[in-house]
């Protein structure tokens, strides 16, 4: 076996878990569609190895922060199907009680701090939860997801800047889509190379195909390991592309379809299903009845969403502030 | 146990030191916070008895000292940030506007975030228009948010470990003017509630609210009514968000007229939303239309006459009690 090799129960396991994240933002795109998704919602299609390899190594009581298309990212750190489509859907079962949606879905006990509207809002937010990691003694580390768009905000190497400054434990994971809603990363990343920004600030990096989940995976791995070793931050990014459209509805009049038609063909998913294959791990067969598994756990999750309760007109002044103060 | 007189910039470093000694999961960061001991002394002392750990110098990075704290409060921190100027707001409201304030309720409640920020506010010291601003009235529209604003070094010291205890955002505004008055403030553990206001002078012929620094001018303002024989309710609110109606409205219950000042601009300032809230709860009960005190809509002008004349001043509030009292 090769090195960077993933292995077989964990491949297995990991393709299980990109197809929940796969049919999940599948379903949402259809329960879009059919008008049942209120406001807007963004799909990580053809993203999934980022959150797979990058978030699924983490233990329960690391942090990550992540970003406006972070449902994958969610599920990938535990999150379970039921909650989350309910979230989505806006109903009083789900992980923010419907007060958040697609867009702000967190749970303190998985470590979540937050899927975030504003890119870059939550790389400050990881930078002190690493601060808080340090002062508390633990060897936690937190992980902040964000996108190409977001190295153009103040935010973003401020955050690398003060990590680095302390030595904290923030992996940067830069999940690299190529596009901020229709503009190409080659139209604002100046330079192209995010890897040397990271340098700039004496924070150690490296790039990798992320389409490949045990690329990411391993490449993760070495980054984790530097980070929770008490060596201060890393920064990792991960080549990808946005197969949908920045929302659901979106005409992508931007690109061309040959270029979404090649990254296709780098389907993350179809690319484990075949080193599941060629390794003899599973067989079509096996691989069709797991699909089958996880379609039935994604229905059973919208029937669950749906059937779900609207949150009460009180609840409005609920969860404003902690122990009553405030009028 | 003998009173004390301290200056409102030590009230606010005693608060912190004690809250710190009381429990290790405060600390401080924000702008030259540490040795230096802040751009106006308040953590003065604290680098030296809690070291670098807990008193934390910073890069000039305001969205990301505040965003931090927030992280670190998220994960089990009380912290506590500096923001040096509330002018410098401006870089941080990201931070504060769309996340402090809102992760509580955008995640459905389940999170706690135990945050005190304070700055430092305010004209008078010839620091022209971006570091003297009165902006607590951006804030005041941010549900989400605890505004404190300390005018005594009394309360400097009690609203800000209320504020470290209490297990939401709160921002403790501190007048860069107060730094040196000097007030009784006990030696002893206490704390000045949150949202409740005080009655600093019992008075039946007309309420004046005022908030901070104006305090100071308005007290001297009431001894010279008080000559006249106007007889003063001064109310101070002390937290502006939430803002205790109930004092406010007794007292105009009492004198049916009332006068409300605050540094910031009278369009959109403080006193807009007061005497909103007045109207709201007190029609009925006023003889006189509200009367507001506020600042010009200008930035505050370098030139010490200039700024002086745009800012509320003691002949202004003089002005205003004597025209809803005649």
């Amino acid at each position: 076996m090769m090195t960077n090799t993933l292995d077989n129960e964990t491949l297995a396991g990991h393709y299980r878990l990109l197809l929940k994240i796969r049919f999940h933002e599948e379903a949402i795109k259809k329960l879009y569609q059919e008008g049942k998704v209120w406001g807007t919602t963004h799909l990580c299609i053809g993203q999934e190895a980022v959150a797979v390899g990058v978030v699924a190594q983490l233990r329960r009581d690391d942090y990550i922060t992540s970003t406006h298309r972070g449902h994958g990212h969610m599920l990938a750190k535990g999150g379970q199907l039921k909650p989350m489509l309910a979230e989505i859907l806006g109903k009083a079962t789900g992980y923010c009680k419907g007060k958040g949606g697609s867009m702000h879905i967190a749970n303190m006990e998985l470590g979540n701090l937050g899927a975030n509207g504003i890119v870059s809002g939550g790389l400050p937010i990881a930078v002190g939860a690493a601060l808080s990691a340090k002062l508390r003694g633990t060897d936690q580390i937190v992980v902040a997801l964000f996108s190409d768009g977001a190295t153009s905000e103040g935010n973003t190497h401020e955050s690398m800047n003060l990590a680095a400054l302390w030595h904290l434990p923030v992996l940067f994971v830069c999940e690299n889509n190529r596009y901020a809603v229709s503009t190409c990363c080659a139209n604002s990343i100046a330079g192209g190379d995010l890897v040397g920004r990271a340098a700039g600030y004496g924070i150690a990096g490296t790039h990798v195909d992320g389409n490949d989940l045990e690329a990411v995976h391993f490449a993760a791995r070495d980054a984790i390991g530097y980070v929770r070793g008490g060596h201060g931050p890393r920064f990792l990014e991960c080549q990808t592309y946005r197969i949908e459209g920045h929302y659901v509805g979106d005409a992508m009049i931007y690109r061309s379809k040959d270029e979404t038609d090649e990254w296709r063909k780098r389907d993350p998913i179809t690319h484990v299903e075949q080193l599941l294959m060629e390794r003899d791990v599973l067989d079509q067969k096996q691989l069709q009845a797991i699909r089958a598994e996880v379609e039935e756990e994604v229905r059973e999750a919208i029937e669950y969403a749906k059937n779900s309760p609207e949150p009460a007109s009180a609840a409005i002044y609920e969860d404003l502030y902690t122990g009553g103060v405030g009028s | 146990m003998s009173e004390r007189g301290l200056s409102y910039r030590e009230a606010v470093a005693e608060a912190m030191a004690e809250e710190m000694r009381r429990d290790p999961r405060i600390f401080l960061m924000g702008e030259d916070v540490g040795e230096h001991g802040g751009a106006f002394g308040a953590s003065r002392g604290l680098y030296k008895e809690f070291g670098a750990e807990r008193v934390r110098d910073t890069p000039i990075s305001e969205s990301v000292i505040a965003g931090a704290g927030l992280g670190a409060a998220l994960t089990g921190m009380r912290p506590i940030v500096e923001i040096m100027y509330m002018d410098f707001m401006a870089m941080a409201m990201d931070s504060i506007v769309n996340q402090i304030a809102k992760v509580k309720y955008m995640f459905g409640g389940r999170a706690v975030v135990p945050l005190t920020i304070r700055t430092a506010y305010g004209a008078g010291r010839g620091n022209a228009a971006q570091h003297s601003q009165s902006l607590e009235s951006w804030f005041v529209a941010v549900p989400g948010l605890i505004l404190a604003m300390p005018s005594t070094p009394y309360d400097a010291k009690g609203l800000l470990k209320a504020a470290v205890r209490n297990d939401n955002p709160v921002i403790v505004i501190e007048h860069k003017l107060l730094y040196n008055d000097v007030g009784p403030v006990p030696a002893s553990d206490y704390t000045v509630p949150l949202g409740k206001a005080i009655v600093r002078r019992a008075g039946k012929d007309v309420t004046l609210v005022a908030t901070s620094r104006m305090c100071s001018l308005a007290a001297r303002a009431i001894e010279q009514l008080t000559q006249d024989g106007i007889d003063v309710e001064f109310i101070d609110p002390r937290t502006i968000k939430p803002l205790d109606m109930q004092t406010i409205g007794a007292s105009i219950r009492k004198t049916h007229r009332v006068v409300v000042v605050n540094e910031g601009p009278r369009t959109g300032g403080f006193t807009s939303e007061l005497s909103a809230r007045i109207m709201d709860d007190c029609f009925d009960d006023l003889d006189a239309p509200v009367k507001r005190v506020a600042a010009e809509d200008v930035p505050i002008p370098y030139n010490p006459k200039l700024e002086l004349e745009v800012i509320p001043a003691e002949k202004d509030i003089l002005a205003a009690v004597r025209e809803v009292t005649s």
